[in-house]
């Protein structure tokens, strides 16, 4: 029987320095730290912990393996389901998901799985791939590209690169095709380097290719190519095109100069390099009282941004409480602690400028918690005469993204829910023949690793479709 | 890929670059723009497709000069590659017949009105074609722009060519002869499409315009090129960059515009004193 002990928490930078650059704040586990920490699990018979992961990463195997010190046989194993191990144990939301199930949870806290997962996929990294020139390639039972049909997949965010990687293995011969100048979809673009280095991202994308698939940046599908063109000359297509449509809450001044959507802002700053300004000539404006209205990760991320970016006060304006907050609960707590205020139940309600047509305040009233809605929250309510003004230079608007509506736009036979979401089987096949779909253009705004979860089901029925079409070719 | 295999200036603020770039040419419609970024660290800025070569695969672009990374394309000669070129972008032009149309383009919106009044020539309608600059050496496309149209029409601000004045005289008068005009296309600075705006609201003339906001990404995915059409809020990356001219709130766009002014001279400033010392260095 293991005896009791303390989670381990991965030692972090100080608040006082971290704020001051882009870089990681967490430092990961020491081999030592990943060893005692692997040794608090059970390896329960019947691992709870499994069914809370999308991907169901053999968390009980790899664990035992990283307490053995066999750390790159540990990577292995997490790699036989989960090929982004390094992007998830930094951004998966853990609590909700595999730690959330774990039965040392129950009495105590939960074995740091995450944490664990990133140890050993920063080790092999560093250890076994270290340049992305000899990335090895997987001992797989195919040599890449023996295999004559062609399959494209549109968007290189977790989705895309899922799909064609795991296509890629077995041997098809794979085309991304990425709008953006740069492949990781919001891995890249959203996610700050200060939770997500740039450069995992780009190891990453590295493997992908290395597995044979090609990768075309700047290629706008539904402009450049149709869904329809595409399946001229492509036998299958998988849509990944994310969910990157920014959501305002339509109120008056939300146009004002100063007021960025959180995806412009982080755009700005992630992929355009702004914070570089003038050496990367896309500019950034940030003002020295910020409001950023939400309270999810994307609020969490554009608010600690502009604490780095040199904003004197951050307010978040979030109109429930933080018992609500869609945000992991790991990055409001670096957050809060980062000097981030929290205004609950504060919403914002008009935006009004200065002489030069800057937003200079947010109109906000307060509210409170009243009877639960359709989805079983409590639904806000406004507290009569609370208006308040709050004086801002900047606010960025973090309430949500809805799907990438340019595919749907220029497909209309793809059927789509009202909301926007490509509709598709629990296969991931859309109402077109051949076409598949997956990740937040499917479920709307979600996570990393379920996007990760439809990648890898859409490229399992690709496989399935085109053996069958192979063997009728055949007849 | 993406080389430049033509330059040439059209006047000391304004060049005229040919991309290589099947897929684009391939597949451009009237009305789309490109996204380019010159090279790596430089914006990625918006540009009217002002010709395509499908034929040999590449397509015409006219900028002007006014900050950092137009300045930093006209850098490029003829053999250099653009880092990134994206598109087309945006919805096309609905080109139809709809009887007499009266196309305008103002500065380097001169430019960007070819490809409409070719379309709209090759479906059927009576083009006329307003142009104007500040002076005649401004003035550009002048031959190509009457080889398509109906009639062609000349203003500049000093008299120096055709008509003294602005396109919107033109446009008034136009109108007082008596010719019925079915639509009025207006591409151009801000306060030119606005005053075209106010002359065919009177008239209820349906006019359509092609704005030009700031953009970042141009697939839909940041925003920050809403404007404000009908009281609703359009990207127009995605769903222009044409609208109808009378829907639009002009104030809010010129505000918008300006935004990034101060900052957008420290950027060209800087790239001046790289490029300054790498031309001399050249010469
Ligand atoms: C700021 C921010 C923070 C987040 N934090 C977390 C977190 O901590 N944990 C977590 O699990 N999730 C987080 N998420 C959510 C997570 O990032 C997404 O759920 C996930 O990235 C979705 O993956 P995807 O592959 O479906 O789409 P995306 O990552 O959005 O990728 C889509 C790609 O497709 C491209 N594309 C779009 N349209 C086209 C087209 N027509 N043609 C070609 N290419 C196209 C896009 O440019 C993009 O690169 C966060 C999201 C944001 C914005
Ligand atoms: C859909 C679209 C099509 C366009 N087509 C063309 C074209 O065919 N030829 C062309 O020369 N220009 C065109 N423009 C404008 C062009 O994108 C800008 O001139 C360019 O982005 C300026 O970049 P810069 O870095 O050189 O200058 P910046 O430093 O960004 O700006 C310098 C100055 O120009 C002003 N400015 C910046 N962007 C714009 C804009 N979008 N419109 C008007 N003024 C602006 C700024 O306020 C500033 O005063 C188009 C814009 C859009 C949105
Ligand atoms: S992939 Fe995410 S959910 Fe699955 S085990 Fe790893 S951290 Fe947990
Ligand atoms: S549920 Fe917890 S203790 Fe059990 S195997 Fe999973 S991680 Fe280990
Ligand atoms: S430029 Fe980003 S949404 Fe239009």
């Amino acid at each position: 029987m293991a005896e009791k002990k303390q989670r381990l928490h991965m030692k972090e930078r100080s608040v006082a320095e971290r704020t001051r650059d882009f870089q990681e704040v967490p430092l990961g586990y020491t081999p030592e730290e990943a060893i005692a920490e692997a040794k608090r699990c059970i390896n329960c018979q019947n691992p709870l912990c499994v069914k809370g992961c999308p991907v169901e990463v053999k968390i009980p195997e790899f664990i035992e393996l990283v307490a053995e010190g066999k750390f790159d046989e540990a990577a292995k194993k997490i790699k036989e389901t989960n090929a982004l191990p390094a992007i998830c144990g930094r951004v998966c939301p853990q609590e909700e998901q595999c730690e959330l199930k774990c039965i040392l949870g129950v009495k105590g806290e939960p074995v740091a799985v995450g944490t664990l997962e990133r140890f050993v996929a920063d080790w092999e990294r560093e250890h076994i791939q270290l340049q992305t020139s000899n990335i090895q390639l997987p001992n797989n039972k195919q040599i890449p590209n023996s295999r004559s049909q062609k399959i494209a997949v549109v968007g290189s965010g977790p989705a895309g690169l899922t799909c064609a990687g795991d296509l890629a293995r077995l041997g098809y011969q794979v085309t991304i095709f990425e709008s953006l100048h740069v492949t990781g979809g919001v891995l890249t673009y959203g996610i700050p380097e200060f939770r997500l280095p740039k450069k995992i991202v780009e190891l990453e994308v590295e493997y992908v290719k290395s597995l044979g698939a090609a990768v075309r940046t700047d290629m706008l599908i539904g402009n450049v190519y149709t869904v329809a063109e595409l399946l001229k000359e492509y036998q299958a297509v998988f849509i990944g095109s994310g969910a990157g449509l920014p959501k305002f809450m339509g109120i008056p001044g939300e146009n004002l100069d100063g007021v960025y959507s959180a995806n412009e802002y982080l755009f700005r700053v992630n992929m355009m390099k702004a914070w570089k300004f003038p050496d990367s000539l896309t500019p950034v404006k940030i003002g020295k009282k910020v409001a950023v209205v939400g309270g999810g990760n994307v609020a969490m991320d554009s608010a600690r941004v502009s604490l780095r970016l040199g904003a004197e006060a951050v307010t978040i304006l979030y109109r429930r409480t933080q018992e609500e907050m869609p945000a992991r609960a790991e990055e409001i707590k670096r957050a809060v602690e980062e000097g981030v205020v929290f205004k609950l139940l504060t919403l914002p309600v008009e935006y009004h400028a200065n002489r030069e047509g800057w937003v200079a305040e947010a109109e906000c009233r307060r509210m409170k918690l009243g009877e639960p809605d359709a989805s079983g929250r409590r639904r806000p309510v406004e507290v009569p005469n609370s208006a308040f003004r709050l004086p801002v230079d900047t606010v960025i608007v973090a309430i949500g993204n809805s799907p990438n509506p340019l595919i749907p736009l220029r497909t209309p036979q793809l059927k789509t829910e009202k909301w926007g979401g490509v509709i598709v089987t629990p296969e991931g096949l859309t109402s077109l023949p051949g076409v598949y779909a997956g990740g937040d253009i499917a479920r709307g705004a979600a996570t990393v690793i379920s996007a990760m979860g439809d990648g890898k089901r859409a490229a399992r029925a690709i496989d399935n479709l085109l053996r069958k079409s192979q063997i009728t070719n055949h007849k | 890929m993406n080389k430049i295999l033509h330059k040439e200036k059209l006047n000391d603020s304004v060049s005229r670059i040919t991309v290589e770039a099947p897929h684009i040419a391939r597949a451009a419609k009237p009305g789309q723009f490109v996204v380019i970024i010159p090279r790596e660290n430089a914006e990625r800025i918006p540009l009217t497709i002002a010709g395509t070569d499908a034929d040999n695969g590449t397509v015409a672009i006219i900028f002007q000069i006014v900050g950092a990374t137009t300045k930093i394309l006209d850098s490029l000669k003829e053999g250099e590659e653009v880092a990134h070129l994206l598109g087309p972008l945006g919805t096309p032009s609905h080109i139809e017949k709809f009887g007499t149309v009266a196309v305008i383009g103002g500065g380097v919106g001169i430019a960007e009105i070819y490809p409409a009044v070719k379309a709209l020539k090759a479906v059927g309608n009576e083009v006329i074609t307003i142009i104007g600059a500040r002076n005649k050496d401004l003035l550009i496309y002048e031959t190509e722009l009457r080889a398509q149209s109906t009639e062609l029409r000349v203003t500049t601000d000093d008299g120096s060519a055709g008509r003294k004045g602005f396109v919107s005289d033109e446009l008034k008068d136009l109108i007082a002869s008596g010719k019925k005009i079915d639509l009025v296309v207006a591409v151009g600075p801000v306060p030119m499409m606005r005053v075209c705006c106010d002359i065919t609201r009177e008239h209820r003339i349906k006019t359509v315009v092609s704005l030009n906001p700031l953009m970042l990404d141009a697939t839909g995915m940041c925003g920050i090129c809403r404007v404000t059409v009908a009281g609703q809020t359009k990207f127009a990356c995605v769903d222009g960059p044409e609208f109808d001219g009378h829907q639009v709130d002009f104030a809010e766009l010129t505000a918008r515009l300006g935004s990034y002014k101060d900052v957008e001279k420290k950027a060209y400033d800087h790239v001046c004193r790289l490029l300054g010392s790498r031309g001399q260095g050249a010469a």
